[in-house]
């Protein structure tokens, strides 16, 4: 009997030939990252635990990253900026990506690629749900608290409960163009639900998912928590080996699901079939069709986050923004400083990124989490009071964006570009046939 | 602190589903110190504050875990429905319930974060019952939980349930947390 990609990764790490769900083992860990909201708290149990003087198991394995709540005059949130960079001091970290420097990022999921921190076939854990965005590149990734990431700053290691694995199956030849990630994780999300993958590995494979860039395959592994799962997982390939070793020059050993693996269940999509998808107000899995929801009142627009921030993700929305006026409050903020450079040379036409979403009108904030979860009251883009809000990020539980009296409702890049534009909810097919050559 | 085996009664606090680590601690509150005795009430004072009002304290609705300007709760025992804590990984979550006062949950299911933070730091206890009880339970009835028999006892409505044993995470609980039973196994060295 074979072993699925997720149970080798943790059987390699855990010292075993095999493992099986179900199975509580210890695993050895390859990179922990934390950053401003649980690093601080993490960094006072690990002292507390570990004593005054010690020291983090290995600080080349150690990644911080500050990137929520940068921008801003809350005496707290930069309290605890100053902690972490008095941790890296004293620990002589070398991957401490420091607020007001050159090294600065923005978004932990985003910058781990881009530093060169995912690589296929190993064990990454991060102070954040999101870590599981890791998986993309083939890799075992996944959120956990303060006192487990205490743990390994102690140890190196920290026990896993081997989870069972769904496969995620999609056909198709290539994305169609009015179509992104994003709405095929929406779609598989309002399928399943919210607890539709809890304890469990999603594993996202076929033709249709090797044809999706590295941009694109983060978005998917991004919201496997947003279905619960543990973590999310694309098998490594070209693709994956073209991003890694342009970021990286480390080792890796790419690890693969066997034939005769088991899983959970099986679950088949065509990529080509697939249509523009909405999660409504207020839970991930509230699905909808872009064209059911067609002239919905909005208040705000907002690009941006580890979801939805990306090159590819403002790329698409410039394309449909481009040469219109934005009629809605539209906010866009870049995951981290790479990308926000990168909107200054990238362009449409010989229009840098940037000008088609100034000249429209839009509002551009610095690279970080921003308004993806509230934070404090003075965050770039926060809804603070009844605002309904389309979002190309990933969560809309009440009061994720700020005020609990908000309304948010998650789509693609595509599809909040094309509504900025319109003011009503707009299925960017109307735009794409329009502006698409 | 360690979690003894000892029957937990209190009053019930009721949730519905799906509650996740927003409504349990909005993001804008996760700045404050957990190490500081006095800045940390501030995490009893705003845990619960992200659901919506007609949705706390159910069935009625419109009622606080805490009251206005106290940091601790007259309740100890939360009961919901399905996937509580999803969302974020924060451990605020859990912990903010702990300072609140809450020595245990009651769940149809959990988010597994929440639930691995919960029994890894040690700051409550996560029962799962068989049945969703959210729409049994009513906010401020009078519970016993017998955790040597696993059994939910409202003395209110003089109504048992029978709940999951904890299961493998059993030691990790009472031993009150990851390190304490790190430390009781030889994996980390006794300070």
């Amino acid at each position: 009997m074979g072993m699925t990609l997720t149970e080798k990764i943790l059987a390699k790490h855990s010292g075993n030939d095999r493992v099986s769900p179900g199975d509580n083992v210890w695993v050895d860990v390859d990179v922990l990252m934390t950053h401003d909201v649980c690093g601080p708290p993490a960094i006072g149990i690990f002292h507390k635990q570990f004593g005054e003087d010690a020291k983090v198991w290995d600080k080349e394995k150690l990644v911080i990253i500050p990137d929520h709540y940068i921008f801003t005059n809350d005496k707290y949130a930069n309290r605890n900026v100053d902690i972490l960079r008095a941790f890296a001091a004293e620990q002589d970290l070398p991957y401490f990506y420091d607020v007001g420097t050159d090294r600065y990022k923005g978004v932990c999921h985003v910058a781990l690629p881009e530093e060169g921190f995912t690589r296929p076939g190993e064990v990454l854990f991060g102070t954040d749900s999101h870590t599981c965005t890791a998986g993309a590149f083939g890799q075992f990734a996944t959120g956990i608290g303060n006192t487990d990431a205490a743990f390994i700053m102690g140890t190196g290691k920290l026990w896993v409960k081997v989870p069972e694995t769904m496969r995620f199956v999609f056909e198709g030849a290539s994305l169609p163009p009015y179509l992104m990630a994003k709405d095929i994780i929406l779609k598989i999300i309002g399928d399943i639900g919210v607890d539709g993958a809890t304890y469990r590995t999603m594993e996202f494979t076929g033709p249709g998912i090797k044809a999706l860039t590295m941009e694109d395959r983060m978005t998917l592994t991004n919201m496997a928590i947003e279905a619960g799962g543990k973590n999310g997982v694309v098998e490594p390939d070209e693709v994956t080996d073209a991003y890694v070793k342009s970021r990286t020059d480390k080792p890796f050993e790419k690890v693969y699901s066997d034939p005769d693996a088991v899983y959970h269940s099986e679950h088949f999509y065509n990529i080509e079939e697939l249509v523009p998808m909405i999660a409504k107000p207020h839970s991930p899995d509230n699905k909808a069709t872009a064209e059911e929801l067609e002239g919905t009142y909005l208040d705000r627009a907002y690009i941006g986050s580890c979801t939805g921030g990306k090159l590819s993700d403002f790329r698409a929305a410039a394309e449909i923004i481009r040469g219109n006026k934005v009629k809605l409050d539209t906010y866009i903020v870049p995951a981290t400083t790479e990308i926000a450079r990168a909107l200054e040379t990238e362009t449409i036409y010989g229009t840098p990124l940037i000008d088609i979403f100034r000249e429209a009108g839009c509002k551009i904030g610095n690279a970080s989490c921003a308004a993806c979860l509230g934070g404090p009251s003075d965050t770039f883009g926060r809804l603070n009071s009844e605002e309904v809000c389309i979002s190309s990020t990933n969560r809309n539980y009440p009061g994720r964006m700020g005020s609990k009296q908000a309304q948010v409702y998650l789509a693609s890049p595509y599809t909040v570009a094309a509504s900025a534009v319109t003011g009503v909810i707009t299925d960017p097919r109307v735009f794409i046939q329009q502006t698409v050559i | 602190m360690s979690k003894s085996s000892e029957p937990i009664k209190g009053k019930a606090f009721v949730l519905g589903k799906n509650v996740d680590t927003d409504q349990i601690i909005p993001a804008a509150h996760l700045v404050y110190s957990l190490e500081d005795p006095e800045e940390r009430k501030l995490y009893g004072k705003y845990a619960l504050s992200g659901v919506p009002s007609q949705e706390s304290g159910l069935p009625q609705g419109n009622i606080r875990l805490t009251k206005e300007d106290e940091t601790e709760s007259e309740f100890k025992i939360i009961v919901a429905s399905d996937n509580f804590g999803c969302g974020s990984s924060r451990e605020h979550a859990p912990a903010c319930l702990e300072i609140a006062g809450i020595k245990a949950i009651v769940t149809s299911s959990y988010a597994r974060i929440f639930y691995r933070n919960s029994v890894d730091g040690g700051f409550l206890i996560p029962f799962e019952s068989y049945e969703d009880l959210s729409k049994e339970v009513h906010t401020g009835d009078e519970l016993e939980i017998d955790q040597e028999n696993h059994i939910l006892k409202n003395l209110t409505q003089k109504k048992e349930y029978k709940i999951k044993p904890l299961g493998s995470v059993a030691d990790i609980v009472h031993a009150g947390g990851i390190f304490k039973y790190a430390r009781q196994t030889g994996m980390v060295a006794e300070r």
